[in-house]
């Protein structure tokens, strides 16, 4: 294709092409071959950037600021380490507002205070008005590794849980955008997951934030690393009135829903309950719930399976194209 | 409304039990076609099609999807219009954005200066684009079944009636009972009975379907959406099946009156007549589409930019969206299902739209021993 | 996408073809011109944005009851 088409950034099969195509032959380096989230450099430390272009700006819950630094925060803690440091670059798009600027510089400072970061570095541009969104803006992560990732290691028997219900960020941002009076009391789930940092040492084998493609697109992708099918239980899927409600109408499943502020992580049988208390008796994992298991059956390796409601059997695939664009 | 207990697990299995009791008898085994794409959906995605198959029933899939039984010719049109003309915006539903065709899909079209693709949840969205942008034209492609076409042609109406200029409907529109008699009379596969939809039968009622039980002897039974609504229809049939008393009947009757929606066939016969329209993979049915009378040529994109849609396009090469519609193979049998076919790269229509047949089939599939086999083994 | 949950009619507006349907608190905007005389309270079948059809809540009750006799006599 010889021009940019909107697909490619929707992180379906466009997106992938064109990473193997044109930026891993482009960049070859063992450290980012594996396209992990966060690169792991000399000295025990992680490094992690994204880019957020969420429309609406600003949505019940949170706004772009907000996202700016819990996806980053998240990418680290996710990733095994505990984030210290963000850089922060903006695009401005001349004629935004400055109360809404300075909004969402509040925004940001007060989840960096929440996450315990600190923006140690920055850049600003303007470009002119109708050349860029309103605001666009782009942080890097530095964390210190704490813990790592296994998933090779997962047995049959671990668990699969959840820090809490699906699906609130993708439904607020979407009932924020005013369109076809869809009104909706849900807000976004986006928050930083540090509270998460000490399940690394609790015998955790795999975490990852469940973002863009939602719950069966981030175990999806686990799936294929780990030794053993993963089985889920619909019935056990923690969703709010509000979420399932939404989906519902919308016709939407909330297992491909992106949050911003909820984990999914494998956890051993013997610590699994352990850890379920620990997260519950925390304010952001209070409806944290067991949601499946790693087994030797039914299923083969390499693959994701749902037990639905009705008491069917099937595969879970991950997401192949973009549900819902800007997002994120 | 206490929808828990249409998925219940007791009463699925009860129901199952049910059935499989009413088609032990049956010979030859019970083969039953539904002609609505959220069936299809519905029954993978609750794992309905293995739970009857094991019951003795046989579920195949028709030509249900409006977004795979319109041919490229559309498709086509649509991406020609938005990457050759400029401000234009081409609004409509998702799916209808990643149908491979000659000219690749309208998804990775690179729309011509000062136009755009902008996919909608409604056709009243289009009329909002319109006023939103009066130096701009809005083309509204609609493709769809009696459920959708009133409410594209009501938005129609709406735009003549506000004097608005700027807006057009490309319409896809098709109709069910004329598939349904060129299937069953075409002989060409063994079917036991159907399951008719719910939302068109909300529609057109059922006597459109009588013909099927008076000429052919099959018996039918209009089904809701729930695992327990789909059930329920399933076990009408095949329990007239057992009685040898062929009809036309209810099952979804908290939302399909015996006569339909006559308010909304009036707004159909107001504004739309009947052609012979071209089907992919059925060829040309007799009074089986639907478009704008010469009255209302100024909301009929095809009228306002001259569009013939081509007829000429076939299927890309191995792909036999065709048959699967026509329900003679099930999309396992395709030699690129699974392979060089998947929803992320889709070489034809069944895998793109959420509810064609292939995507349903790949994305819904089971993983039990017993499922792969007799997904290799199809009869 | 034929969106097969029934809504409930929240709000209608002066010229009585349009407004809001609620489900589980999410509210959404329908059209009701194909409804005839469609009353606050009603539950409604929404497609594509338009009201198509209205529930009858005795035929609902009816086939609720069909589904607990099935599952009652799972139970026995």
């Amino acid at each position: 294709m010889d021009k940019i088409s909107l697909e490619l950034g929707g992180g379906g099969k466009t997106m992938r092409d064109f990473l193997a195509r044109s930026i891993l032959p482009t960049f070859p380096n063992a450290r980012l071959a594996g396209l992990p989230d966060a690169a792991s450099l000399p000295g025990g430390i992680a490094f992690t950037t994204d880019s957020y272009v969420v429309d609406p700006i600003f949505f019940p819950g949170g706004d772009i600021g907000t996202l700016a630094v819990n996806g980053t925060v998240n990418d680290l803690v996710v990733s095994g380490a505990k984030p210290r440091f963000l850089s922060l670059a903006l695009i401005l798009e001349e004629g935004l507002e400055t109360a809404s600027l300075e909004r969402i510089l509040r925004s940001i400072r007060k989840t960096a205070d929440a996450a315990g970061v600190e923006i140690v570095t920055g850049d600003t541009k303007v470009v002119r008005r109708g050349q860029g969104d309103k605001i666009f803006v782009n942080t890097s992560g530095i964390g210190r590794i704490i813990g790592r990732a296994r998933p090779g290691a997962i047995r049959p028997g671990d668990r699969v849980i959840v820090t809490g219900t699906l699906g609130e960020h993708s439904l607020a941002v979407l009932a924020a955008r005013g369109e076809f009076g869809f009104e909706n009391p849900v807000k976004s789930d986006c928050a930083p997951l540090t509270f998460l940092l000490p399940l690394w040492s609790r015998g955790v084998r795999w975490m990852r934030d469940i973002t863009r493609g939602g719950l069966a697109t981030v175990l999806s992708e686990l799936a294929e690393q780990s030794p053993c099918p993963i089985l889920l239980e619909e019935k056990a899927i923690p969703l709010s009135t509000a979420a399932k409600s939404a989906a519902g109408l919308l016709g939407i499943d909330p297992l491909y829903l992106a949050c911003e502020g909820r984990a999914v992580m494998i956890v051993p049988e013997n610590r699994a309950e352990g850890v379920l208390s620990t997260l519950r008796g925390h304010r952001q994992g209070r409806r944290a719930a067991i949601v499946g298991r790693a087994d030797k059956a039914p299923g083969r390796p390499g693959e994701l399976l749902l037990r639905t409601e009705s008491g069917g059997l099937r595969l879970l695939e991950p997401l192949t194209s973009e549900l819902l664009p800007r997002i994120c | 409304m206490a929808s828990d207990l249409f998925r219940d697990r007791r009463v699925v299995a009860g129901l199952i039990s049910e059935i499989a009791a009413a088609a032990a008898s049956s010979s030859p085994p019970v083969r039953l076609m539904e002609v609505c794409g959220t069936h299809t959906m519905t029954i993978h995605r609750h794992g309905l099609k293995d739970l009857l198959a094991q019951a003795g029933v046989e579920m195949i899939s028709g030509p249900g999807c409006p977004v795979c039984i319109t041919p490229d010719g559309f498709h086509e049109a649509a991406i020609r219009l938005v990457t050759e003309r400029e401000n234009l915006i081409l609004a409509t539903f998702g799916d209808m954005t990643r149908v491979p065709t000659r000219l690749g899909s309208l998804q990775a079209a690179v729309p011509a200066p000062g136009s755009a693709v902008k996919i909608v949840y409604s056709p009243e969205e289009a009329l909002t684009l319109a006023r939103l942008n009066p130096v701009k034209d809005v083309v509204f492609f609609g493709a769809g079944f009696e459920t959708t076409i009133p409410a594209i042609v009501l938005t129609a109406g709406r735009a003549q009636a506000e004097g608005l200029k700027n807006i057009a409907v490309l319409t896809a529109f098709w109709t069910i009972p004329p598939p349904l008699r060129a299937i069953v009379s075409s002989g060409e596969i063994r079917i036991s009975g159907f399951l008719y939809p719910g939302h068109v039968s909300a529609i057109i009622g059922l006597e459109p379907y009588a013909f099927v039980a008076r000429e052919f002897g099959l018996p039918g039974a209009v089904a809701g959406f729930e695992p327990g609504d789909i059930l329920l229809g399933v076990r009408s049939v095949v329990e007239q099946i057992r009685a040898k008393k062929p009809a036309v009947v209810n099952a979804y009757p908290r939302v399909v009156r015996p006569e339909g929606n006559p308010a909304a066939r009036e707004v159909m016969n107001r504004f739309l007549e009947p052609y012979d329209a071209l089907w992919r993979g059925l060829g040309r049915i007799p009074a089986s589409g639907l478009r704008f009378k010469p009255a209302h040529a100024a909301v009929d994109a095809a009228v306002k930019y001259a569009l013939r849609p081509a007829e000429d396009a076939s299927d890309s090469p191995g792909c036999r969206c065709g048959e699967i519609l026509r329900g003679v193979i099930s999309p396992p049998q395709c030699r690129l299902f699974g392979r060089s076919c998947r929803p992320e790269s889709p070489r034809g229509p069944c895998m793109v739209s959420f509810e064609g047949a292939c995507y349903v089939h790949h994305k819904y599939r089971g993983s039990s021993p017993a499922q792969r086999r007799s997904r290799k083994s199809h009869g | 996408m034929c969106l097969a949950i029934p809504v409930r009619v929240v709000e209608i507006d002066a010229s009585g073809d349009a407004g809001k349907v609620d489900y589980l608190g999410t509210k959404i905007g329908a059209n009701f011109a194909l409804i005839r005389d469609v009353r606050i309270g009603d539950w409604v079948i929404v497609h594509a944005g338009f009201a198509i059809s209205r529930l009858d809540e005795a035929e609902a009750r009816e086939t609720l009851a069909l589904l607990r006799d099935v599952q009652d006599a799972g139970r026995s």
